[in-house]
């Protein structure tokens, strides 16, 4: 089996910025009969394939561009962990 | 001596022609930049213009503010360089962190395109010191992603230190405290959203009020 290593960030805006997409989003919902839906926000996932293994020092690269490139610290928190998935 | 303004053109920017041409209705020279260029040469100012750089991808200005060029922007505007970022320059410079806080999805969604009315509110900066305080200027604004915001317990320090430059008469995206553009401590960097640029012909444009921000670093002795 192959295995496939990820690194994968995921960005989502603070929880007190204004996050007008999923407000959007969870009126469509309501209106569409989803009552009990009451909050969404919208984020983003990165996946970020590398060569090699997957060290600390490299996930502590990635994090240096997930928290200055990825991510905007005035509006966004990042998640940062490595995928070793089982592949396809 | 003229004032020469580099205008940096990075993948997606629209508004850099309109920018020169009201450069040199100011009275400066207007000198075009490329965004691989890696040195600013001997431009006294920089104009950040508008449009989609990047298509937006990411986030509004954030791919173009790690381009080779803004490093020497960086550099520049630290040392004390007049740097104006219209609309996705505004975008850029708080990207970069020559600005504090973010712009971000109009809190209606849509994109708005017409003039607006501001007051100007900091005459003391290198883009606004032709204007007298509190003076009403009609300026095009023309985003998606126009809203301002600061963590709350930074806003009072914008408003202490007098730091906002213009604010919306009516706010049309959600900025907090109808802000439309701000400056650093120093005066030298001011991003702007609305487009002043666009208001410097009575031909073509929404009347000529933006041309005080053209005179101002015209007149700048740098």
């Amino acid at each position: 089996m192959h295995l496939v290593e990820k690194i994968i960030v995921e960005v989502m805006p603070k929880p007190e910025i204004l996050d007008p997409q999923g407000r959007a989003i969870q009126g469509v919902f309501n209106r569409a009969g989803h009552a009990s839906v009451n909050n969404v926000r919208q984020g983003k996932r990165f996946e970020i394939s590398v060569d090699g293994p997957i060290t600390d020092a490299l996930l502590d690269e990635i994090e240096e561009l997930a928290a200055t490139v990825l991510s905007n610290p005035v509006i966004e928190t990042y998640a940062i962990y490595a995928d070793e998935g089982d592949g396809e | 001596m003229t004032t020469r303004v580099g205008i940096i053109t990075f993948p997606g920017t629209l508004d850099d022609r309109d920018a020169a041409t009201a450069v040199a209705l100011g009275g400066a020279e207007a000198v075009p930049v490329w965004h691989k260029d890696t040195n600013l040469n001997d431009v006294d100012a920089v104009i950040l213009p508008g449009g989609f750089s990047y298509g937006d991808y990411l986030r509004a200005g954030a791919l173009a503010s790690v381009s080779p060029i803004m490093k020497a922007v960086i550099d520049k505007a630290n040392e004390g360089m007049p740097v104006l970022g219209i609309c996705n320059g505004f975008q850029m410079l708080c990207e970069t962190g020559l600005l504090p806080g973010a712009l971000t999805r109009n809190k209606e969604l849509h994109f708005i395109c017409r003039p607006e009315l501001i007051t100007i509110t900091n005459t003391k900066t290198a883009w606004t010191n032709f204007f007298q305080p509190g003076a009403e200027l009609v300026i095009p604004i023309k985003n998606g992603e126009g809203c301002y915001q600061i963590a709350p317990e930074s806003l009072p320090e914008l408003e202490d230190k007098g730091l906002i430059v213009a604010r919306y008469n009516n706010n049309p995206n959600g900025s907090v405290n109808d802000i439309a553009a701000i400056s650093n401590e120093a005066g030298n960097v001011v991003g702007i959203m609305p487009h002043p640029e666009h208001a410097v012909d009575g031909l073509v444009g929404a009347g000529v009020d933006g041309l005080g921000f053209f005179w101002s670093i015209a007149g700048v002795t740098v």
